[in-house]
């Protein structure tokens, strides 16, 4: 109940903090030495937030399905792609950190550069993956689209979890291991038992990470690769129409957040039991 | 050894997954129609679905080609796809590109041919307030130009380089968004938009002060057409490599007499092609689709020789002006003339006569343009 009542006080303070802008900032916007340092706070530059609500109740076209319902849908699109991107990216991340728990080399070989891999700049990266993937085909399925979205997200959602859960299965005490090892139990018990509870902790805030990563790379991997039905889509397409309706930008970007509070919330709710589980874990380790 | 298992097990199913992904086979190209079936064929846009490309659109769903008996499907582009590239690679087997941009992947080493020139002319504007100042290139001195630069800004340069403006020192050059926004709130003095879109964007756009539309009179435009400095666009590309298989040949001939039909169609029945677009799902709406089909009409027809063939004179600017002009960082867009087969009638004009003989008018000489009203947000 708290925690609903502080996002509503959130929600109130943006909205107050939009609005009074608005109402005080000069709409030509506040330039000094020749940089504007204040942004415009005229209608076109910012459009009261009461015209996008409105703008969501009103048809995307002339006769057409009104703006919320074509967001939402492009939405649960996207968050298809952003479940297997995440998804994917997860099970990388993890395998990785496992290898690079196990294998000291692997460690010393691969941490360089899954780092590196992330100073690649994505829309560099987006039209390789596009362009790799229209020759390649999922044994009998074909490639479509959307997977290579997914890869997109995947890319930048599996660094995260690699980086934190190496964190963490490293992150076990001496005694805890040396418990382990007079019990001569081996390596794979050890990971099971002791290393993947250890871990937890730190695993959660890492798939959160990843989460707003896989969200960013869906999206940005949508407007890379012009791929039809998601809020990437969507956004490139509404901010088009900026010129002439600029409360409609302002409805994609809104779904687009939508989208990365859903993926939170989904992450914690797969947070919460394990993580009452933990308890019991730490419990038996320490 | 146990210990290994795990890591094993690992390395198993990574190479599992990778021998999953497989290659697709890709088929050599079979003679169209030989044995009844549809010859599938990928055409690559350079962006969403909108009624610049209405006349491919209409000749899919009014079966032009199907007539032809291909089944083609029409690739979108996408803010990083670049159609040359896509035909280079092989994933589309035609592409629809700009001829500096192309030439200019030609340059780097793209096999690939312009079989026809859809758009004769040009359509990039310069658009300045009617108030401002501005009425040709030379007033462009002092001023704030904005342009889209990647490539897209060579018709802008060498129309200021003409006036004896140089681009480089007497404007400040201003790189662009995709929309009008920048000169509606006077960021700029002038803007570049294309006649079928942007500019109709500023025609959409309500004008605060009275409550009403912008209108023509608002503005002042600068067509490149005009001031000699036009470059062509939207050509039909075909791979060089495959030309020489005399089955893409047959099939490319096929592809224009749908390809001319499809066209022909739109500028008789514009309304029932910018229908066509609308039902493909664009965003933008049904008189901004109109305007649209109404703008690109024009710069295809009236169409002397026939639609897609390449004019000598239009293509020599292109490609002096490719090679001349030089933007802001002193860049050109070729660095020598196209080598080899850059460009080839052979093709259209065996398409044309084909739609000739099938009672097509392939020149719309008494080809009249609309007068489309446009509604706010071009809804």
């Amino acid at each position: 109940m708290r925690r609903l009542l502080a996002a509503l006080a959130g929600l109130a303070g943006f909205v107050l903090l939009w609005e009074g802008y608005k109402l005080v900032g000069n709409p030509e916007g506040t330039v000094l030495f020749g940089t504007r340092v204040l942004p415009r706070a005229d209608d076109l530059s910012m459009p009261h937030l009461l015209d996008v609500a409105r703008r969501l109740g009103r048809p995307e076209l002339a006769g057409g399905d009104p703006v919320w319902q074509v967001v939402l849908r492009a939405c649960v699109f996207t968050l298809g792609i952003t479940a297997a991107g995440f998804a994917l990216g997860a099970v990388v991340g993890l395998l990785l950190a496992v290898a690079m728990q196990r294998f000291r080399i692997v460690e010393r070989g691969l941490l360089p550069y899954v780092i590196l891999s992330q100073t690649v700049p994505l829309v560099a990266l987006a039209p390789l993956v596009a362009g790799w993937s229209g020759n390649l085909s999922l044994g009998p399925w074909p490639w479509r689209d959307w997977m290579t979205v997914s890869v997109i997200a995947a890319y930048l959602a599996f660094f995260p979890v690699a980086v934190g859960m190496l964190r963490g299965l490293q992150s076990t005490s001496a005694a805890g291991v040396e418990l382990m090892r007079s019990y001569a139990a081996g390596w794979w018990r050890t990971l099971v038992l002791l290393r993947l509870p250890a871990a937890l902790p730190y695993l959660f805030p890492a798939l959160r990470l990843a989460g707003a990563a896989a969200v960013v790379g869906a999206v940005v991997g949508e407007i890379s690769t012009g791929t039809r039905g998601g809020i990437g889509r969507l956004v490139i397409e509404y901010s088009r129409e900026a010129t002439s309706d600029p409360a409609k930008v302002y409805t994609a970007m809104l779904g687009a957040a939508l989208l990365g509070l859903l993926v939170a919330a989904a992450v914690s709710l797969l947070e919460r039991p394990l993580m009452r589980h933990r308890r019991h874990v730490e419990v038996a380790t320490l | 050894m146990r210990k290994s298992r795990l890591f094993t097990a690992i390395l198993a199913a990574s190479a599992l997954v990778v021998g999953a992904c497989g290659t697709a086979d890709t088929p050599d190209t079979p003679a169209p129609g030989a044995d009844g079936a549809l010859t599938p064929i990928k055409l690559q846009l350079q962006w969403f679905f909108q009624s610049q490309f209405a006349g491919y659109i209409a000749a899919v769903d009014k079966g032009f080609y199907k007539d032809q008996g291909l089944d083609v499907q029409l690739l979108e582009g996408g803010v990083d796809i670049v159609p040359q590239t896509v035909l280079a690679q092989g994933k589309a087997d035609y592409a629809v590109a700009w001829v500096p941009k192309a030439l200019a992947s030609r340059e780097q080493g793209a096999n690939i041919t312009d079989v026809a020139q859809i758009f004769a002319r040009s359509g990039t504007y310069q658009v300045a307030w009617k108030d401002g100042g501005i009425t040709s290139p030379a007033d462009f001195a002092g001023k704030k130009i904005g342009n889209w630069g990647f490539g897209n800004e060579f018709e802008l340069f060498a129309g200021m380089t003409k006036a004896g403006v140089d681009p480089g020192k007497d404007v400040t050059l201003v790189q662009q968004q995709f929309d009008m926004q920048a000169l509606l709130k006077k960021e700029i003095d002038a803007a570049q938009a294309m006649s079928y879109n942007e500019y109709a964007q500023l025609l959409e756009a309500k004008n605060p002060q009275t409550g009403k539309l912008y209108t023509a009179d608002d503005f002042t435009v600068i067509d490149w057409k005009q001031v000699g400095s036009a470059m062509l666009q939207d050509a039909v590309w075909a791979n060089t490599d495959k030309l020489g298989d005399p089955a893409y040949q047959q099939q490319t001939v096929k592809f224009l007499v749908g390809t001319i039909k499809g066209w022909a169609y739109c500028r008789d029945n514009p309304q029932d092609c910018r229908d066509l677009v609308v039902a493909k799902g664009s965003k933008l709406g049904k008189s901004h689709q109109l305007w649209q089909v109404n703008e690109v009409n024009k710069l295809i027809w009236p169409a002397g020789a026939g639609i897609g063939v390449v004019d000598e004179a239009a293509w020599k600017q292109t490609v002096d002006i490719s090679q001349n002009t030089r933007n802001q960082t002193g860049d050109t867009v070729l660095t020598a003339a196209p080598e080899g087969e850059a460009y080839t009638n052979d093709y259209i004009q065996q398409a044309l006569s084909q739609a000739k003989a099938d009672g097509v008018d392939v020149t719309g000489a008494d080809f009249q343009p609309q007068t489309v009203e446009l509604a706010e947000g071009g809804a």
